[in-house]
């Protein structure tokens, strides 16, 4: 087991590296993320729709989507020069290198997630008042439970035509649930609503976490056998 | 992967028991426009719910079917699995698409609008999606071996999916616009309205499966077709 720990980070670190040195992926990421806060600020009307009353919705559609975007690439990568076949031949577990993918892809979506948010706040004029450290909760369960489910799809959809159009088709209808439960706690939350109407959210969201990440390591196998 | 013959004879199979069925939903449409009494407060357009309701329960049992069956695919590896899922996929899009159509125009008369985002409505809607996913990224793979795997993947994970996305928007907080909707336990529900309802359902049932055999038939065909070609 703690063999497969260290696969498991290895090719983490490997992906991380190698989004580091060109930083294009994460850096078009980013950009994406704040245009899609821009453009949420222009498609409504300012005189019945203070910033206020969308920001929670703003902030979850722009992560939806950054997140959508960044899942796309993370298995072209693997697909350039057959890559991902060299590391089937490797002695190594396919949950190994499923969690090893997910992990790059966890820590590449809260990346964008933490450049995004600070600008959320600044564009919508977001009173936190003392409610970070709960949405720095929910944002963290929110997302891996829908990285999970979206690291198995990119797998899957780089053998398709079309990989870009396929993913968020397949993965939309998939992020519903975490979406809903995040959105909810985040009004309550920015409404300083007391902590116990989030609760039931949160365990919603934790439950999403335990039975998808579970799945996703089961039937990751079955995409990569040949 | 089964000869041409016993692909014909599923096929055919299939067919007459789609054909039953079909005979049986002539049976529903006369009991319910003949046989049950008008509804008090919702008038005629309470009727379109003995098809509304089964088809909305077909796209539910089609889906859950799509799901076992790609468990047993992924254990067994056997591409007959495969294509039963992709025929019950098919007929839960189908289904879900008739529930999708009647659920409208029943709201019109009875909300005032086409659309509510009612949980029941909802949760189909959800439904109609992952078909859509499902069916589209067997379309776009070309190696029937990895549509199978990819597929099942999907499949498992739809059904998985389904109780979130149906506690979730039923949690999700609103304007729950729900009438007079008639539920089967009501204890108000006249025995012919009960009566045509659970015929409607059993139809459904039967249709369903003879859509499923005819269509998974019919797979087996284009199989057994291709090989022979190939061979």
């Amino acid at each position: 087991m703690p063999e497969s720990i260290r696969v498991a980070l290895l090719i983490a670190a490997k992906d991380l590296r190698v989004e580091w040195r060109t930083r294009t992926a994460l850096l078009s990421a980013v950009v994406f993320a704040a245009l899609v806060l821009v453009v949420f600020n222009f498609a409504r009307d300012p005189a019945s729709v203070s910033t206020v009353v969308i920001a929670p919705s703003v902030l979850w559609v722009t992560f939806t989507f950054a997140a959508v975007v960044a899942l796309n690439r993370a298995f072209m990568l693997e697909r350039e020069n057959r890559a991902l076949d060299g590391m089937l031949l490797a002695p190594v577990g396919r949950g190994a290198i499923f969690v090893g993918k997910y992990l790059a892809n966890l820590v590449f979506v809260l990346v964008v997630e933490a450049v995004t948010f600070p600008l959320f706040v600044l564009f919508f004029n977001v009173d936190l008042g003392g409610s970070l450290p709960m949405l720095l909760l929910v944002t963290l369960l929110a997302t891996i439970g829908f990285v999970a489910v979206g690291t198995v799809f990119s797998a899957m959809v780089v053998r398709t035509r079309y990989a870009e159009l396929m993913l968020p088709i397949l993965l939309l209808p998939f992020l519903v649930p975490p979406i809903i439960g995040a959105v909810q706690a985040t009004v309550r939350l920015l409404g300083h609503r007391p902590l116990s109407e989030i609760w039931g959210w949160l365990r919603l969201l934790a439950l999403y976490d335990v039975a998808f990440l579970t799945l996703c390591i089961l039937l990751f196998p079955a995409i990569l056998d040949e | 992967m089964g000869s041409l013959e016993s692909a014909r004879a599923t096929t055919r199979r299939g067919m007459t028991i789609s054909a039953v069925a079909l005979l049986g939903l002539v049976a529903v449409y006369v009991m319910a426009l003949q046989f049950t009494p008008i509804e008090r407060f919702q008038g005629a357009a309470q009727k379109i719910f003995y098809v509304h309701v089964p088809a909305a329960w077909s796209a539910l049992l089609a889906f859950s079917i799509v799901g076992i069956v790609s468990i047993l695919f992924l254990w067994l590896k056997d591409e007959r699995l495969d294509r039963f899922a992709a025929a019950s996929a098919e007929v839960g899009l189908m289904f879900s698409c008739v529930m999708l159509t009647t659920g409208p125009i029943w709201g019109k008369p009875i909300w005032g609008v086409w659309w509510q985002w009612e949980p029941r409505l909802t949760f189909t809607l959800f439904l109609f999606f992952l078909f859509i996913g499902y069916r589209t990224l067997r379309s776009a793979l070309q190696d029937p071996a990895e549509r199978a795997r990819f597929s099942a993947v999907v499949g498992i994970m739809g059904m998985l999916l389904v109780p979130f996305v149906h506690l979730t928007v039923y949690l999700f907080p609103g304007i729950h616009p729900l009438p007079v909707v008639l539920k089967p336990s009501s204890p108000s529900l006249p025995p012919e309205m009960l009566r045509t309802l659970l015929t409607s359902f059993l139809v459904f049932t039967v249709l369903s499966l003879g859509f499923t055999i005819t269509r998974y038939g019919m797979a087996l065909l284009a199989d057994a077709e291709e090989a022979r070609h190939a061979g």
